[in-house]
């Protein structure tokens, strides 16, 4: 398929399949069998200037945007869906900045994330705040020049790793949803601290942390927009977000799918290779059908908002819950090519089922994409 | 410093095909590649700029496709490039090659170091180097795995050899020809990348180079390629099996008919 790319995201595309058949591929197993966070690939990504695709050239990106970022996470994805997070979720952190920093918060900021040189993360999530964010605890007390941040953040990805982090906290308990804020905290602000690193079924090459907030205190420049606009921040930045989820969960289908093809023709049962099957060329064709039908959407939902598009949050919506369905479906089918072979660790196959699970979940589980979906609908047929 | 890295542009094949007319490669149809041995010199030449600054500057001799090996040296981090070419140059042997890149080389101006591959992956001679600081009249090392430093114009490498390895001292400007321990080339980056594509690239023919015409192209080449041929193929030998004994009364039979005892 010709997605009439243009040069530079024809570039992008190359260079991180470059990379993600030569350095990421072959130490994939190593990372999930150890649980290392990929120090070693975050510099190759930096020095190949992918942590800036979707970042303006004037803070030291290569100027591009949505689109730029899914192409290099699915290249990612298609070798590791665990350490091409290192990059998304960086981004997941950078778009608060981007979407609501300052000018002097952009200077600041920006150009260590663009260059990789810094991680970046997000944090919303809390122990008794997962889908109900809008219940989160931590709270960000005004003191003179400065917030005050108490309560613990759980599952953060890049937790621990990152230098950058935005964090919503509750500034008003009384304005309910207005009552939240979003900051910006550093990396060694005295009372902020990390909690145990999760153990997990997937993407084990990502580091997942709590944070731990005990009077930490947070220079008031660090407010991203005005107070009160916290949630307005975590939503604006799913959604442009999601697609980049929807982008990894893509790149893992089409990781397994090659795997599986390639599989399919060389495992011989019944005197015959078992790609000779129409049992298994059936669930090739619809794999690779569903995976062409979730590119096409990620790459449509990246360009409407790329455009400017106002109304984002249904495509960005449906673009991460269609992906992530897909991948779910296509992995599983990819053990099942495998047989018993797939099920066991020597193979790389069972794995790509483990790391797909994880997109159905984080940034809005498939449930809460639906519910976004269906409020737009409903919203849209009542103003009518 | 000023770096100067040479380059050749080669097939992407073990199995190179020779016109049996000419005796020159057949290069039609082929995918081109950088000369491997290249991407080190190209890495290295990157490697010393980011050690002691200056820039890297490109040069190959070739057809006018050879522009894309020097686009992706630029990608790789090389700052500038240089195309040599010319009909004139036609079959020039490696002799004719290293006088056009000498001349190349002195049209550019000054500079601190020529690094070249150790050979190319086609020709295999290893001599466009050497050739060159000859040409040039400067000093060379060649099979270099390591510039241990550069102070005061004196540069301290270490040369693969046999049996181990040569520390040697050479005085700047000088010419090194590298082998692939000295290092492990990067990928290129996106920045390198956009940069190599727009970038402009000097093209120089032998007018530009005042070649003297007596010096190039297969006039130039004191060397006259009679014939090149592919050996045949070695003929798999003979497996003997069965008890000891009688698998060596067999070979010495063998041998005996033979009459190689
Ligand atoms: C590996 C990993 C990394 C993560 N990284 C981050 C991160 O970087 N930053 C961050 O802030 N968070 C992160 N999270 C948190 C993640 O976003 C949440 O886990 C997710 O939003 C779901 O919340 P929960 O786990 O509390 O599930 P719950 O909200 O408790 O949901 C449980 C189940 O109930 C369903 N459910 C809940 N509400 C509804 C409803 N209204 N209608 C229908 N069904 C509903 C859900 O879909 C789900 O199936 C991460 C999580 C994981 C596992
Ligand atoms: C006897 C003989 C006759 C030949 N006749 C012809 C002919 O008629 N037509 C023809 O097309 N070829 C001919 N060739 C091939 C051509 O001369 C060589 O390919 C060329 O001189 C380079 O030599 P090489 O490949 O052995 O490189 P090597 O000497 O092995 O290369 C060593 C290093 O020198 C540098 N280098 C080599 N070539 C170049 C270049 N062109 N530009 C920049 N840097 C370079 C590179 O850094 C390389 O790693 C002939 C070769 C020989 C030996």
């Amino acid at each position: 398929m010709d997605y009439l790319l243009n040069e530079q995201q024809v570039m992008i595309r190359d260079l991180a399949r470059q990379i993600a058949r030569e350095k990421i591929k072959p130490v994939a197993a190593e990372y999930d069998e150890k649980e290392e966070f990929p120090w070693p690939i975050v510099k190759i990504l930096s020095d190949a200037d992918l942590f800036g695709v979707y970042i303006e050239e004037k803070y030291g990106g290569t100027g591009g945007q949505g689109l730029e970022l899914a192409l290099c996470v699915e290249e990612l994805s298609r070798a590791c869906g665990g350490i091409s997070l290192c990059l998304a979720a960086t981004a997941l952190g950078t778009y608060p900045i981007i979407l609501f920093g300052s000018e002097g918060q952009k200077q600041k900021y920006l150009p260590d994330l663009a260059k990789g040189k810094k991680l970046g993360a997000f944090a919303i999530t809390e122990p008794e705040a997962g889908s109900d964010a809008g219940s989160i605890k931590t709270t960000a007390r005004k003191d003179g020049d400065y917030y005050i941040l108490n309560g613990t953040k759980q599952w953060i990805t890049n937790g621990g790793e990152a230098e950058t982090y935005s964090v919503i906290a509750i500034t008003d308990k009384a304005k309910g949803a207005r009552g939240a804020s979003a900051f910006i905290v550093e990396k060694g602000t005295k009372g902020f601290n990390f909690g145990k690193k999760e153990k997990k079924l997937g993407i084990r090459a990502s580091a997942t942390r709590e944070l731990v907030f005990e009077d930490c205190r947070v220079p008031k420049e660090n407010l991203l927009g005005k107070e009160g606009m916290g949630f307005i921040v975590a939503m604006k930045t799913f959604d442009k977000s999601r697609p980049g989820v929807a982008a990894q969960a893509l790149g893992i289908a089409q990781g397994a799918l090659d795997l599986a093809v390639n599989y399919a023709r060389s495992r011989r049962q019944f005197g015959q290779p078992i790609s000779s099957f129409q049992g298994i060329q059936f669930m090739l064709a619809d794999m690779a059908t569903e995976i062409e039908a979730a590119r096409a959407l990620i790459y449509a939902a990246c360009r409407a908002i790329d455009a400017g598009s106002k109304d984002i949050a249904r495509i960005s919506a449906m673009s991460k819950l269609f992906a992530s369905d897909v991948a779910m479906k296509v992995t599983t089918n990819a053990v099942q090519i495998f047989g018993g072979y797939g099920y066991m660790r020597d193979y790389p196959i069972e794995k790509f089922m483990r790391d797909a699970k994880i997109t159905q979940i984080y940034e809005g589980t498939n449930q809460i994409q639906r519910d976004v979906i269906a409020r737009t609908l409903i919203k849209e047929a009542a103003s009518k | 410093m000023n770096i100067i890295v040479c380059v050749k542009q080669v097939p992407n094949t073990a199995n190179v095909k020779i016109d049996p007319k000419t005796n020159t490669l057949i290069r039609e149809g082929v995918e081109s590649i950088i000369n491997p041995f290249d991407t080190y010199a190209i890495e290295e030449g990157v490697r010393l700029k980011e050690r002691f600054g200056g820039m890297v500057t490109i040069i190959t001799m070739g057809p006018p496709q050879a522009e894309a090996a020097l686009r992706e040296a630029i990608s790789l981090g090389c700052d500038e490039a240089i195309l040599v070419s010319d009909r004139a140059f036609a079959g020039s042997d490696t002799w004719a090659t290293s006088y056009v890149l000498s001349r190349a080389i002195k049209k550019f101006g000054p500079f601190d170091i020529i690094l070249c591959g150790k050979q190319a992956s086609d020709g295999d001679t290893a001599q466009v180097g050497p050739g060159i600081a000859t040409h040039l009249d400067i000093p060379q090392a060649t099979y270099v795995k390591k510039i241990e430093e550069i102070k005061d114009k004196l540069g301290r490498v270490e040369r693969l050899v046999e049996e181990g390895y040569e520390v040697v001292e050479i005085p700047l400007p000088c010419l090194l020809t590298v082998v692939k321990e000295i290092n492990a080339p990067r990928l290129p980056s996106l920045k390198g990348k956009m940069r190599a594509k727009s970038a402009q690239i000097k093209s120089w023919n032998a007018k530009d180079l005042e070649c003297n015409h007596k010096y190039i192209g297969l006039e130039g080449s004191p060397t006259k390629v009679v014939k090149i041929f592919n050996p045949p193929p070695r003929k798999g030998g003979a497996k003997l099996t069965g008890e000891p004994q009688e698998v060596v009364d067999k070979l010495v039979s063998m041998l005996k008919a033979d009459g190689r005892i």
